[in-house]
Protein backbone atom coordinates (compact mmCIF):
# COMPACT_ATOMS: atom_id res chain seq x y z
CA UNK A 1 0.00 0.00 0.00
CA UNK A 2 1.61 3.21 -0.51
CA UNK A 3 1.66 5.50 2.11
CA UNK A 4 2.47 9.07 0.44
CA UNK A 5 0.81 9.57 -2.50
CA UNK A 6 1.04 13.09 -4.53
CA UNK A 7 -1.48 12.99 -7.72
CA UNK A 8 -0.39 15.33 -10.54
CA UNK A 9 0.62 17.77 -7.71
CA UNK A 10 1.58 21.80 -8.84
CA UNK A 11 2.81 24.74 -6.28
CA UNK A 12 3.91 27.79 -7.10
CA UNK A 13 5.05 30.19 -4.09
CA UNK A 14 2.73 34.00 -4.46
CA UNK A 15 4.53 36.40 -6.79
CA UNK A 16 5.14 39.98 -6.60
CA UNK A 17 2.68 42.09 -7.66
CA UNK A 18 2.32 42.17 -11.42
CA UNK A 19 4.74 39.28 -12.37
CA UNK A 20 3.92 35.86 -13.08
CA UNK A 21 4.36 33.28 -10.24
CA UNK A 22 6.39 30.51 -11.52
CA UNK A 23 5.63 27.05 -10.48
CA UNK A 24 8.17 24.93 -8.09
CA UNK A 25 6.37 21.85 -8.88
CA UNK A 26 5.15 20.96 -12.03
CA UNK A 27 2.83 17.92 -12.15
CA UNK A 28 4.69 15.43 -8.97
CA UNK A 29 2.93 11.87 -9.01
CA UNK A 30 4.75 9.73 -6.83
CA UNK A 31 3.76 6.94 -4.60
CA UNK A 32 6.14 6.15 -1.41
CA UNK A 33 5.17 2.37 -0.05
CA UNK A 34 5.05 1.80 4.08
CA UNK A 35 8.46 1.25 5.45
CA UNK A 36 11.05 2.83 2.14
CA UNK A 37 13.72 4.70 2.28
CA UNK A 38 13.84 7.32 -0.42
CA UNK A 39 16.47 9.62 -1.59
CA UNK A 40 15.30 12.60 -2.94
CA UNK A 41 17.94 14.56 -5.07
CA UNK A 42 17.98 17.38 -7.39
CA UNK A 43 19.62 20.83 -7.70
CA UNK A 44 19.18 23.94 -5.60
CA UNK A 45 15.74 25.26 -6.99
CA UNK A 46 14.59 21.87 -7.93
CA UNK A 47 11.52 21.48 -6.32
CA UNK A 48 12.78 19.02 -3.45
CA UNK A 49 12.51 20.98 -0.71
CA UNK A 50 8.98 22.22 -1.20
CA UNK A 51 7.67 18.63 -2.36
CA UNK A 52 8.96 17.86 1.23
CA UNK A 53 7.12 19.97 3.08
CA UNK A 54 3.91 18.42 0.94
CA UNK A 55 4.29 15.40 2.85
CA UNK A 56 3.52 16.77 6.23
CA UNK A 57 1.25 19.68 5.29
CA UNK A 58 3.10 22.77 5.66
CA UNK A 59 2.76 23.44 2.38
CA UNK A 60 -0.77 22.74 0.64
CA UNK A 61 -0.46 21.87 -3.02
CA UNK A 62 -2.08 24.63 -5.55
CA UNK A 63 -3.39 21.96 -7.85
CA UNK A 64 -3.73 18.21 -7.60
CA UNK A 65 -3.83 16.24 -4.37
CA UNK A 66 -1.32 15.17 -1.50
CA UNK A 67 -2.06 11.89 0.59
CA UNK A 68 -0.58 11.03 3.97
CA UNK A 69 -1.74 7.52 4.70
CA UNK A 70 -4.89 8.32 2.51
CA UNK A 71 -5.65 10.99 4.20
CA UNK A 72 -5.88 14.61 1.94
CA UNK A 73 -3.34 16.75 3.56
CA UNK A 74 -6.04 19.52 2.19
CA UNK A 75 -8.51 18.21 5.21
CA UNK A 76 -7.90 21.13 7.99
CA UNK A 77 -9.24 18.91 10.50
CA UNK A 78 -7.32 16.16 10.44
CA UNK A 79 -3.51 18.03 9.61
CA UNK A 80 -2.67 17.30 13.10
CA UNK A 81 -3.07 13.66 12.86
CA UNK A 82 -1.05 13.89 9.63
CA UNK A 83 1.92 15.96 11.62
CA UNK A 84 1.72 13.58 14.15
CA UNK A 85 2.36 11.10 11.57
CA UNK A 86 5.11 12.41 9.56
CA UNK A 87 8.15 14.01 10.75
CA UNK A 88 10.00 17.10 9.49
CA UNK A 89 14.25 17.59 10.21
CA UNK A 90 15.94 20.76 8.75
CA UNK A 91 18.96 21.23 7.92
CA UNK A 92 20.40 23.52 10.75
CA UNK A 93 19.89 21.34 14.03
CA UNK A 94 20.30 25.34 15.86
CA UNK A 95 16.67 26.35 14.68
CA UNK A 96 14.80 23.31 15.80
CA UNK A 97 16.49 22.50 19.47
CA UNK A 98 14.06 24.19 21.83
CA UNK A 99 14.92 23.42 25.67
CA UNK A 100 17.38 24.09 27.63
CA UNK A 101 18.24 20.33 28.34
CA UNK A 102 18.20 17.76 26.08
CA UNK A 103 15.34 15.22 27.89
CA UNK A 104 12.60 18.22 28.17
CA UNK A 105 13.46 19.13 24.59
CA UNK A 106 12.79 15.59 23.06
CA UNK A 107 9.48 15.95 25.38
CA UNK A 108 8.45 19.19 23.78
CA UNK A 109 6.33 17.10 21.02
CA UNK A 110 4.59 14.62 23.23
CA UNK A 111 4.09 17.41 25.80
CA UNK A 112 2.11 19.39 22.77
CA UNK A 113 0.04 16.85 21.64
CA UNK A 114 -1.12 15.98 25.30
CA UNK A 115 0.68 12.66 25.76
CA UNK A 116 0.46 11.57 29.82
CA UNK A 117 3.14 12.17 31.13
CA UNK A 118 4.10 8.78 32.41
CA UNK A 119 4.31 7.80 29.22
CA UNK A 120 6.40 10.89 27.73
CA UNK A 121 8.52 9.95 30.18
CA UNK A 122 8.66 6.26 28.43
CA UNK A 123 8.74 7.80 24.87
CA UNK A 124 11.73 10.31 25.57
CA UNK A 125 13.92 7.31 26.79
CA UNK A 126 13.36 5.30 23.99
CA UNK A 127 13.97 7.98 21.41
CA UNK A 128 16.85 8.73 23.17
CA UNK A 129 18.07 5.42 22.96
CA UNK A 130 17.18 4.87 19.65
CA UNK A 131 19.38 7.79 18.47
CA UNK A 132 21.92 6.76 20.81
CA UNK A 133 22.41 9.86 22.92
CA UNK A 134 20.46 8.47 26.25
CA UNK A 135 23.52 9.24 28.49
CA UNK A 136 23.13 12.64 27.34
CA UNK A 137 19.67 13.25 28.17
CA UNK A 138 21.01 15.74 31.04
CA UNK A 139 23.29 17.76 29.37
CA UNK A 140 22.41 21.56 27.31
CA UNK A 141 22.09 20.87 23.59
CA UNK A 142 23.77 23.83 22.71
CA UNK A 143 26.83 22.16 24.15
CA UNK A 144 26.78 19.21 21.98
CA UNK A 145 28.28 18.27 18.63
CA UNK A 146 26.03 18.90 15.58
CA UNK A 147 26.16 15.22 14.79
CA UNK A 148 24.66 14.97 18.26
CA UNK A 149 22.15 17.66 18.04
CA UNK A 150 21.00 16.79 14.96
CA UNK A 151 20.39 13.18 16.52
CA UNK A 152 18.48 15.50 19.59
CA UNK A 153 16.25 16.50 16.55
CA UNK A 154 15.74 13.30 15.08
CA UNK A 155 14.54 12.20 18.44
CA UNK A 156 11.90 14.85 19.03
CA UNK A 157 10.40 13.68 16.32
CA UNK A 158 10.50 9.47 17.09
CA UNK A 159 8.68 10.82 20.74
CA UNK A 160 6.29 11.63 18.67
CA UNK A 161 5.69 7.79 17.25
CA UNK A 162 6.10 9.03 13.32
CA UNK A 163 5.00 6.53 10.49
CA UNK A 164 7.86 8.79 8.38
CA UNK A 165 10.14 10.89 8.88
CA UNK A 166 11.51 13.36 6.11
CA UNK A 167 15.09 15.19 6.67
CA UNK A 168 15.96 18.03 4.66
CA UNK A 169 19.80 17.82 4.34
CA UNK A 170 19.90 16.57 7.75
CA UNK A 171 23.69 16.53 6.89
CA UNK A 172 24.85 19.70 5.48
CA UNK A 173 26.36 21.04 8.17
CA UNK A 174 28.06 18.23 9.83
CA UNK A 175 31.44 16.91 9.93
CA UNK A 176 32.13 13.31 8.23
CA UNK A 177 31.96 11.95 11.83
CA UNK A 178 28.98 14.19 12.54
CA UNK A 179 27.61 12.52 8.83
CA UNK A 180 27.81 9.18 9.83
CA UNK A 181 26.38 9.23 13.34
CA UNK A 182 22.99 10.51 11.73
CA UNK A 183 22.95 8.08 8.77
CA UNK A 184 23.50 5.12 10.78
CA UNK A 185 20.39 6.69 12.83
CA UNK A 186 18.62 7.05 10.06
CA UNK A 187 19.43 3.80 8.73
CA UNK A 188 18.47 1.68 11.83
CA UNK A 189 15.19 3.39 12.26
CA UNK A 190 14.41 2.39 8.89
CA UNK A 191 15.54 -1.33 9.58
CA UNK A 192 14.51 -1.70 12.83
CA UNK A 193 11.40 0.35 13.54
CA UNK A 194 10.06 0.07 9.83
CA UNK A 195 9.71 4.12 9.94
CA UNK A 196 9.19 5.15 6.65
CA UNK A 197 12.35 8.00 5.45
CA UNK A 198 12.12 10.37 2.83
CA UNK A 199 15.99 11.66 2.67
CA UNK A 200 17.04 14.97 0.86
CA UNK A 201 20.23 15.41 0.16
CA UNK A 202 23.67 16.81 -1.80
CA UNK A 203 26.05 13.95 -1.26
CA UNK A 204 26.08 11.36 -3.75
CA UNK A 205 27.07 8.50 -1.27
CA UNK A 206 24.04 8.85 1.18
CA UNK A 207 21.62 8.93 -1.29
CA UNK A 208 23.39 5.15 -2.89
CA UNK A 209 22.37 3.88 0.90
CA UNK A 210 18.26 4.03 -0.16
CA UNK A 211 16.18 1.68 -1.78
CA UNK A 212 15.17 4.28 -4.29
CA UNK A 213 15.93 7.48 -5.52
CA UNK A 214 13.86 10.27 -6.61
CA UNK A 215 15.24 12.57 -8.85
CA UNK A 216 13.83 16.07 -9.43
CA UNK A 217 14.54 18.97 -11.92
CA UNK A 218 12.50 22.19 -12.28
CA UNK A 219 9.44 20.77 -10.21
CA UNK A 220 9.25 16.91 -11.81
CA UNK A 221 10.60 13.92 -11.62
CA UNK A 222 13.33 13.67 -13.43
CA UNK A 223 14.31 10.07 -12.96
CA UNK A 224 12.59 7.40 -10.04
CA UNK A 225 14.87 3.92 -9.52
CA UNK A 226 17.06 2.28 -7.78
CA UNK A 227 20.55 3.88 -6.70
CA UNK A 228 22.20 1.63 -9.66
CA UNK A 229 19.24 2.47 -12.30
CA UNK A 230 19.75 6.02 -11.69
CA UNK A 231 23.44 6.26 -10.90
CA UNK A 232 24.20 4.79 -13.99
CA UNK A 233 23.26 7.69 -15.86
CA UNK A 234 26.17 9.74 -15.10
CA UNK A 235 25.89 12.23 -18.29
CA UNK A 236 22.23 12.73 -17.68
CA UNK A 237 22.82 13.93 -13.82
CA UNK A 238 25.68 15.75 -14.55
CA UNK A 239 23.85 17.96 -16.82
CA UNK A 240 21.16 18.25 -14.56
CA UNK A 241 23.66 19.94 -12.22
CA UNK A 242 24.33 16.88 -9.80
CA UNK A 243 27.08 14.48 -9.47
CA UNK A 244 27.39 10.34 -8.50
CA UNK A 245 29.49 8.83 -6.16
CA UNK A 246 32.93 9.20 -6.70
CA UNK A 247 33.60 5.54 -7.18
CA UNK A 248 30.38 5.56 -9.92
CA UNK A 249 32.38 8.13 -11.60
CA UNK A 250 35.97 6.57 -11.76
CA UNK A 251 34.40 3.70 -13.33
CA UNK A 252 32.46 5.78 -16.28
CA UNK A 253 35.73 7.71 -16.69
CA UNK A 254 37.76 4.59 -17.28
CA UNK A 255 34.87 3.38 -19.25
CA UNK A 256 35.11 5.82 -21.52
CA UNK A 257 38.71 5.56 -22.01
CA UNK A 258 37.61 1.40 -23.09
CA UNK A 259 38.03 -0.18 -19.86
CA UNK A 260 34.66 -2.89 -19.92
CA UNK A 261 33.39 -1.60 -16.63
CA UNK A 262 29.56 -2.39 -15.63
CA UNK A 263 27.76 0.98 -14.98
CA UNK A 264 26.14 0.24 -12.28
CA UNK A 265 28.74 0.24 -9.38
CA UNK A 266 28.23 2.03 -6.66
CA UNK A 267 29.97 1.72 -3.48
CA UNK A 268 34.27 1.70 -3.13
CA UNK A 269 34.06 -1.84 -2.27
CA UNK A 270 32.25 -2.74 -5.77
CA UNK A 271 34.87 -0.61 -7.56
CA UNK A 272 37.51 -2.08 -6.22
CA UNK A 273 36.44 -5.83 -6.96
CA UNK A 274 35.55 -4.68 -10.61
CA UNK A 275 39.17 -3.31 -10.69
CA UNK A 276 40.64 -6.30 -9.21
CA UNK A 277 38.89 -9.01 -11.80
CA UNK A 278 40.92 -6.93 -14.61
CA UNK A 279 43.96 -6.39 -12.80
CA UNK A 280 44.20 -9.70 -11.96
CA UNK A 281 43.67 -11.73 -15.16
CA UNK A 282 46.81 -12.24 -17.22
CA UNK B 1 57.91 34.49 2.23
CA UNK B 2 55.28 34.31 4.79
CA UNK B 3 52.55 35.96 4.96
CA UNK B 4 51.01 34.57 8.66
CA UNK B 5 53.03 33.13 11.41
CA UNK B 6 51.21 31.93 13.78
CA UNK B 7 54.07 31.12 17.33
CA UNK B 8 52.44 29.18 20.44
CA UNK B 9 49.12 30.26 20.29
CA UNK B 10 46.92 29.40 22.88
CA UNK B 11 43.19 30.26 23.39
CA UNK B 12 41.10 29.25 26.29
CA UNK B 13 37.38 30.15 26.26
CA UNK B 14 36.29 30.89 30.14
CA UNK B 15 39.76 31.01 31.97
CA UNK B 16 39.10 30.97 35.46
CA UNK B 17 36.01 29.61 35.67
CA UNK B 18 34.40 25.65 35.99
CA UNK B 19 34.14 25.83 32.11
CA UNK B 20 37.28 26.84 31.03
CA UNK B 21 38.81 25.11 27.74
CA UNK B 22 41.26 25.40 25.80
CA UNK B 23 40.26 24.88 22.59
CA UNK B 24 43.58 25.57 20.73
CA UNK B 25 46.53 24.79 22.20
CA UNK B 26 50.37 25.91 21.54
CA UNK B 27 49.88 25.90 18.11
CA UNK B 28 52.65 27.22 15.62
CA UNK B 29 52.72 27.51 12.03
CA UNK B 30 53.47 29.23 8.75
CA UNK B 31 51.36 30.09 5.92
CA UNK B 32 53.54 31.27 2.46
CA UNK B 33 52.41 33.76 0.23
CA UNK B 34 50.76 32.92 -2.43
CA UNK B 35 49.84 29.26 -1.17
CA UNK B 36 45.80 27.94 -0.80
CA UNK B 37 45.64 25.94 2.50
CA UNK B 38 43.22 23.64 2.86
CA UNK B 39 42.12 23.35 6.86
CA UNK B 40 40.27 20.33 8.17
CA UNK B 41 39.36 19.24 11.70
CA UNK B 42 36.24 17.69 13.21
CA UNK B 43 33.46 19.99 14.94
CA UNK B 44 35.21 21.17 18.19
CA UNK B 45 38.92 20.35 16.59
CA UNK B 46 39.79 24.12 17.28
CA UNK B 47 39.56 25.12 13.60
CA UNK B 48 36.68 27.92 14.16
CA UNK B 49 38.96 29.36 16.67
CA UNK B 50 41.97 29.26 15.21
CA UNK B 51 41.10 31.52 11.88
CA UNK B 52 39.11 33.95 14.04
CA UNK B 53 42.52 34.67 15.62
CA UNK B 54 44.47 35.22 12.17
CA UNK B 55 42.25 38.47 11.61
CA UNK B 56 41.69 39.11 14.95
CA UNK B 57 38.46 38.55 15.73
CA UNK B 58 40.03 36.56 18.80
CA UNK B 59 43.09 37.71 20.83
CA UNK B 60 45.21 35.18 21.80
CA UNK B 61 44.95 33.74 25.20
CA UNK B 62 48.90 33.66 24.49
CA UNK B 63 51.23 33.50 21.81
CA UNK B 64 51.37 36.26 18.51
CA UNK B 65 49.59 35.87 15.16
CA UNK B 66 52.47 38.16 12.71
CA UNK B 67 50.72 39.27 9.49
CA UNK B 68 53.64 40.06 7.04
CA UNK B 69 56.05 39.78 9.62
CA UNK B 70 54.40 41.79 12.50
CA UNK B 71 52.69 41.16 15.42
CA UNK B 72 48.96 42.13 14.81
CA UNK B 73 48.38 42.87 17.94
CA UNK B 74 51.13 45.66 18.29
CA UNK B 75 48.53 48.33 18.50
CA UNK B 76 45.29 46.83 19.28
CA UNK B 77 43.58 50.33 18.04
CA UNK B 78 44.49 49.35 14.48
CA UNK B 79 43.18 45.69 14.26
CA UNK B 80 40.58 46.77 11.82
CA UNK B 81 43.23 47.56 9.23
CA UNK B 82 43.83 43.91 9.68
CA UNK B 83 40.58 42.59 9.11
CA UNK B 84 40.85 44.62 5.67
CA UNK B 85 44.02 42.88 4.85
CA UNK B 86 42.52 39.38 5.81
CA UNK B 87 39.38 39.22 4.88
CA UNK B 88 36.92 36.73 6.55
CA UNK B 89 33.85 34.64 4.74
CA UNK B 90 31.84 33.29 7.47
CA UNK B 91 29.99 29.63 7.07
CA UNK B 92 26.44 30.73 5.13
CA UNK B 93 27.70 34.49 4.57
CA UNK B 94 23.98 34.80 2.51
CA UNK B 95 22.70 35.81 6.24
CA UNK B 96 24.61 38.45 7.06
CA UNK B 97 23.43 40.53 3.34
CA UNK B 98 21.35 43.30 4.84
CA UNK B 99 21.87 46.19 2.65
CA UNK B 100 19.31 47.78 0.10
CA UNK B 101 20.86 46.74 -3.36
CA UNK B 102 22.86 44.11 -3.75
CA UNK B 103 25.70 46.50 -5.33
CA UNK B 104 25.63 48.57 -1.57
CA UNK B 105 26.22 45.54 -0.24
CA UNK B 106 29.54 44.15 -1.93
CA UNK B 107 30.38 48.48 -1.20
CA UNK B 108 30.34 47.99 2.25
CA UNK B 109 33.35 46.59 2.91
CA UNK B 110 35.45 48.99 0.57
CA UNK B 111 33.61 51.97 1.87
CA UNK B 112 34.82 51.20 5.85
CA UNK B 113 38.55 51.21 3.78
CA UNK B 114 37.64 54.92 3.34
CA UNK B 115 38.08 54.59 -0.59
CA UNK B 116 37.25 57.04 -3.21
CA UNK B 117 33.83 56.42 -4.68
CA UNK B 118 35.17 55.88 -8.24
CA UNK B 119 37.38 53.24 -6.19
CA UNK B 120 34.65 51.91 -4.41
CA UNK B 121 32.45 51.18 -8.07
CA UNK B 122 35.57 49.73 -9.53
CA UNK B 123 35.93 47.13 -6.53
CA UNK B 124 32.59 45.98 -6.65
CA UNK B 125 32.46 45.59 -10.60
CA UNK B 126 35.94 43.28 -10.28
CA UNK B 127 34.37 41.33 -7.47
CA UNK B 128 31.25 40.46 -8.76
CA UNK B 129 33.22 39.10 -12.10
CA UNK B 130 35.45 37.62 -10.25
CA UNK B 131 32.38 35.75 -8.15
CA UNK B 132 30.57 35.34 -11.23
CA UNK B 133 27.66 37.24 -10.78
CA UNK B 134 25.90 38.92 -13.66
CA UNK B 135 26.08 42.69 -13.24
CA UNK B 136 21.87 43.26 -13.64
CA UNK B 137 21.41 41.91 -10.08
CA UNK B 138 23.89 44.32 -8.42
CA UNK B 139 20.73 46.80 -8.16
CA UNK B 140 18.31 44.29 -7.26
CA UNK B 141 17.66 43.91 -3.35
CA UNK B 142 20.05 41.01 -2.39
CA UNK B 143 16.57 39.39 -0.80
CA UNK B 144 15.44 38.83 -4.53
CA UNK B 145 18.64 36.56 -5.17
CA UNK B 146 18.73 32.68 -4.80
CA UNK B 147 20.38 31.08 -2.52
CA UNK B 148 24.13 30.07 -5.04
CA UNK B 149 23.28 34.25 -5.96
CA UNK B 150 23.36 35.13 -2.42
CA UNK B 151 26.56 33.10 -1.52
CA UNK B 152 28.15 34.54 -4.59
CA UNK B 153 27.18 38.47 -3.51
CA UNK B 154 28.48 37.55 0.00
CA UNK B 155 31.70 36.29 -0.95
CA UNK B 156 32.45 39.18 -3.20
CA UNK B 157 31.72 41.78 -0.31
CA UNK B 158 35.06 40.67 1.39
CA UNK B 159 36.81 40.16 -2.12
CA UNK B 160 36.36 43.69 -2.83
CA UNK B 161 38.50 44.28 0.30
CA UNK B 162 40.86 43.06 -1.73
CA UNK B 163 42.28 40.82 1.15
CA UNK B 164 45.87 39.87 1.03
CA UNK B 165 44.32 36.51 2.63
CA UNK B 166 41.04 35.18 2.31
CA UNK B 167 39.51 32.81 4.57
CA UNK B 168 36.93 30.76 3.49
CA UNK B 169 34.51 28.85 6.05
CA UNK B 170 32.89 26.50 4.59
CA UNK B 171 32.10 28.25 1.76
CA UNK B 172 29.96 25.31 -0.26
CA UNK B 173 27.88 23.98 2.10
CA UNK B 174 24.22 23.55 1.38
CA UNK B 175 25.39 23.79 -2.37
CA UNK B 176 24.39 21.24 -4.76
CA UNK B 177 27.38 19.92 -6.53
CA UNK B 178 27.35 22.00 -9.51
CA UNK B 179 27.21 25.22 -7.66
CA UNK B 180 29.71 23.55 -5.19
CA UNK B 181 31.59 23.60 -8.61
CA UNK B 182 31.02 26.71 -9.50
CA UNK B 183 32.15 28.56 -6.45
CA UNK B 184 35.34 26.25 -5.65
CA UNK B 185 36.30 27.29 -9.68
CA UNK B 186 35.61 30.94 -9.54
CA UNK B 187 37.49 30.96 -5.65
CA UNK B 188 40.68 29.20 -7.66
CA UNK B 189 40.44 30.97 -10.80
CA UNK B 190 40.66 34.21 -8.63
CA UNK B 191 43.14 33.00 -6.69
CA UNK B 192 45.38 32.55 -9.70
CA UNK B 193 44.93 35.64 -11.13
CA UNK B 194 45.49 37.63 -7.53
CA UNK B 195 47.96 35.32 -6.48
CA UNK B 196 46.75 35.85 -3.05
CA UNK B 197 46.95 33.98 -0.37
CA UNK B 198 43.95 31.56 0.68
CA UNK B 199 42.64 29.30 3.67
CA UNK B 200 39.73 27.01 2.82
CA UNK B 201 37.84 25.37 5.88
CA UNK B 202 35.32 22.67 4.46
CA UNK B 203 34.11 19.02 5.50
CA UNK B 204 34.59 18.20 1.99
CA UNK B 205 37.50 16.14 1.48
CA UNK B 206 36.90 15.62 -2.09
CA UNK B 207 37.00 19.64 -2.24
CA UNK B 208 39.81 20.09 -0.66
CA UNK B 209 42.05 17.48 -2.71
CA UNK B 210 41.34 19.63 -5.72
CA UNK B 211 42.40 23.08 -4.46
CA UNK B 212 44.98 22.69 -1.38
CA UNK B 213 48.68 22.83 -2.01
CA UNK B 214 48.93 22.04 1.49
CA UNK B 215 46.31 20.57 4.03
CA UNK B 216 46.38 21.49 7.72
CA UNK B 217 44.72 19.34 10.17
CA UNK B 218 43.69 20.37 13.57
CA UNK B 219 42.59 17.84 16.30
CA UNK B 220 42.08 18.42 19.65
CA UNK B 221 43.45 21.95 19.76
CA UNK B 222 46.91 20.85 18.10
CA UNK B 223 48.52 20.79 14.29
CA UNK B 224 47.96 16.86 13.90
CA UNK B 225 49.71 17.40 10.07
CA UNK B 226 50.43 20.21 7.86
CA UNK B 227 51.84 18.97 4.59
CA UNK B 228 50.88 18.12 1.14
CA UNK B 229 47.68 16.60 0.00
CA UNK B 230 49.72 13.13 -1.07
CA UNK B 231 51.23 12.98 2.02
CA UNK B 232 48.37 13.78 4.45
CA UNK B 233 45.66 11.79 2.58
CA UNK B 234 47.89 8.68 2.93
CA UNK B 235 47.44 8.27 6.35
CA UNK B 236 43.78 7.26 5.97
CA UNK B 237 43.44 5.25 9.34
CA UNK B 238 44.63 8.32 11.63
CA UNK B 239 42.67 10.68 9.58
CA UNK B 240 39.74 8.82 10.81
CA UNK B 241 40.51 8.15 14.30
CA UNK B 242 40.06 11.97 14.14
CA UNK B 243 36.78 11.39 12.53
CA UNK B 244 37.89 12.66 9.00
CA UNK B 245 37.86 10.70 5.96
CA UNK B 246 40.17 10.66 2.90
CA UNK B 247 38.22 11.14 -0.56
CA UNK B 248 36.44 7.95 -1.85
CA UNK B 249 39.13 7.96 -4.85
CA UNK B 250 41.89 7.45 -2.11
CA UNK B 251 40.24 4.62 -0.72
CA UNK B 252 39.78 2.27 -3.62
CA UNK B 253 43.76 3.14 -4.23
CA UNK B 254 44.69 2.14 -0.98
CA UNK B 255 42.41 -1.05 -1.27
CA UNK B 256 44.10 -2.05 -4.27
CA UNK B 257 47.75 -1.34 -2.64
CA UNK B 258 46.83 -3.59 0.36
CA UNK B 259 45.72 -6.34 -2.17
CA UNK B 260 49.58 -5.98 -3.57
CA UNK B 261 48.58 -4.40 -6.19
CA UNK B 262 50.97 -2.12 -7.76
CA UNK B 263 49.04 1.42 -7.91
CA UNK B 264 51.16 4.34 -6.42
CA UNK B 265 50.12 5.86 -3.23
CA UNK B 266 49.23 9.93 -2.66
CA UNK B 267 46.19 9.65 -5.32
CA UNK B 268 44.00 12.07 -4.35
CA UNK B 269 41.71 13.45 -7.32
CA UNK B 270 39.67 11.62 -9.82
CA UNK B 271 41.87 12.77 -12.52
CA UNK B 272 45.03 11.27 -11.21
CA UNK B 273 43.51 7.76 -10.59
CA UNK B 274 42.33 7.26 -14.19
CA UNK B 275 46.13 8.52 -14.89
CA UNK B 276 47.54 5.70 -12.61
CA UNK B 277 44.78 3.04 -13.41
CA UNK B 278 44.93 3.37 -17.18
CA UNK B 279 48.28 2.03 -18.08
CA UNK B 280 48.00 -0.91 -15.58
CA UNK B 281 44.87 -2.06 -17.34
CA UNK B 282 45.26 -1.20 -20.73
CA UNK B 283 48.71 -3.19 -20.44
CA UNK B 284 46.58 -5.89 -19.00
CA UNK B 285 43.94 -5.79 -21.66
CA UNK B 286 46.87 -6.23 -24.06
CA UNK B 287 48.21 -9.49 -22.21
CA UNK B 288 45.05 -10.55 -23.15
CA UNK B 289 44.48 -10.03 -26.31
CA UNK B 290 47.80 -11.14 -27.44
CA UNK B 291 47.12 -14.52 -25.97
Amino acid sequence: MEYLHTENVTFSYPADEGELAVPVLDGVSLDIQKGDFVALLGHNGSGKSTLAKHFNALLLPSGGTVYVDAIDTRDEKRIFEIRRQVGLVQQNPDNQLVASIVEEDVAFGPENIGVPSAEIRQRVDNALKAVDMYEYREHAPHKLSGGQKQRIAIAGIIAMEPNCIVLDEPTAMLDPRGRQEVLETIWKLNREKGITIVLITHYMEEAAMANRVVVMDHGKVLLDGTPRQVFSQVDLLKKHRLDVPQATELMDLLRKEGCPFPEDVLTVEECVDVLECLLKET
Amino acid sequence: MSVLEVKNVSYIYGPKTPFRKVAVDDVSFSIEEGECVGLIGHTGSGKSTLIQQLNGLLRPTSGTVLLHGKDIWEQPKKIRSVRFQVGMVFQYPEYQLFEETVFKDIAFGPKNQKLSEPEIGERVMAAADFVGMDRNLLEKSPFELSGGEKRRAAIAGVIAMDPDVLILDEPTAGLDPMGRDMILGQIMEYHKKRRNTIVLVSHSMEDIAETADRILVMNQGKVAMFDQPAQVFAQGQELQAMGLQVPQVTRIMTMLREKGYPVPSGVFTLRQAVEALLPLLQKKGEGASHG
